[in-house]
C-alpha cells in the first residue's frame, strides 16, 4: 500500500527530502514510523511526535489507508 | 465563507493593516503581542532565521486556537499572523490582536493565544548563528501533547 510522507524542519534535513511516496505494510502511524525512523535514522522517540493523517492530527492506532498523507510531527517552535 | 482569523504569511506583517479586523462599537480595550527576532538565544549570537510551516495544518491548528480563545474569553474578536520564510534580526515574526469590552479580558485572551500558538501549530524555526552554523530548534522542555 502505498502512503505519501512529508518531512519538516530536521526530519527533512535528516531524510534529505521533503517527501517520499512508499510501499508500507504498515497499518498504523506507529508502525510506520519504526519504519521510516530505521529507514532515515530519525533519533525522535515516537513519544515526542505528534502525527497527521491527510491535515489533521490523529491517534498513533489510526489505521492507514492507501493514499494517505502522513507527517510525523516533530516539537515545534514557531512565535 | 467562514472568517479566517489565523493566517501565515510570506511578507512583513504590517500591523496598521492587520488591526482594524478588531474593530468593534462595544470594544473599550485592545491588547496585542508581537513577536520579533532577537539576536541572541541560548547564549549564540544569531544573525537571521528561517520559519517553515505545514501549511494545511498550522491553519486549521491556528484557527481552532482563535476560535478557543473566543469561547473561552469575555473578547470581541482576535486575530493572530505569523511569518515563514526567512526573517533578520528585528523583523515581526509574529502578531496577536485582541479586542474585549475590558483590559483584563483582552490581555489575558491575547497571552493564551500566543502561548498555544507557541505549544501547538507546526511552524519550525532554524537559526542562523554569527558563526556561519545553523540548527531547527525543537524544544524538549515541554511534553509533546496530542496523538
Amino acid at each position: 500500500m502505498n502512503v505519501k510522507l512529508l518531512y519538516f524542519a530536521s526530519l527533512a534535513d535528516r531524510a534529505g527530502r521533503t517527501e517520499e511516496t512508499r510501499d508500507s505494510a504498515a497499518r498504523t502511524p506507529r508502525e510506520l514510523y519504526v519504519e521510516v525512523a530505521a529507514a532515515h535514522g530519525f533519533a525522535f522517540a515516537a513519544e515526542r511526535l505528534r502525527v497527521a493523517v491527510n491535515g489533521a492530527f490523529v491517534g498513533w492506532d489510526h489505521a492507514l489507508a492507501a493514499g494517505d498523507e502522513v507527517v510525523f510531527v516533530p516539537p515545534v517552535s514557531g512565535g | 465563507m467562514t472568517t479566517r482569523r489565523f493566517r501565515l504569511s510570506d511578507d512583513r506583517i504590517d500591523v496598521a493593516t492587520e488591526r482594524p479586523a478588531l474593530d468593534h462599537a462595544a470594544a473599550g480595550a485592545y491588547a496585542a503581542f508581537e513577536g520579533w527576532v532577537r539576536d541572541h538565544n541560548d547564549g549564540r549570537s544569531v544573525r537571521q532565521l528561517d520559519y517553515q510551516a505545514y501549511p494545511a495544518l498550522a491553519l486549521a491548528e491556528g484557527e481552532a486556537i482563535l476560535a478557543e480563545a473566543l469561547a473561552r474569553f469575555r473578547v470581541r474578536e482576535a486575530r493572530c499572523v505569523h511569518r515563514v520564510g526567512r526573517l533578520a534580526v528585528g523583523d515581526l515574526a509574529v502578531w496577536v490582536g485582541v479586542s474585549a469590552d475590558h483590559r483584563g479580558e483582552a490581555f489575558d485572551a491575547c497571552r493564551w493565544i500566543i502561548d498555544e500558538v507557541k505549544r501547538r501549530v507546526p511552524i519550525w524555526k532554524n537559526e542562523h548563528y554569527v558563526d556561519g552554523e545553523s540548527g531547527w530548534l525543537h524544544p524538549d522542555n515541554r511534553p509533546v501533547e496530542g496523538a
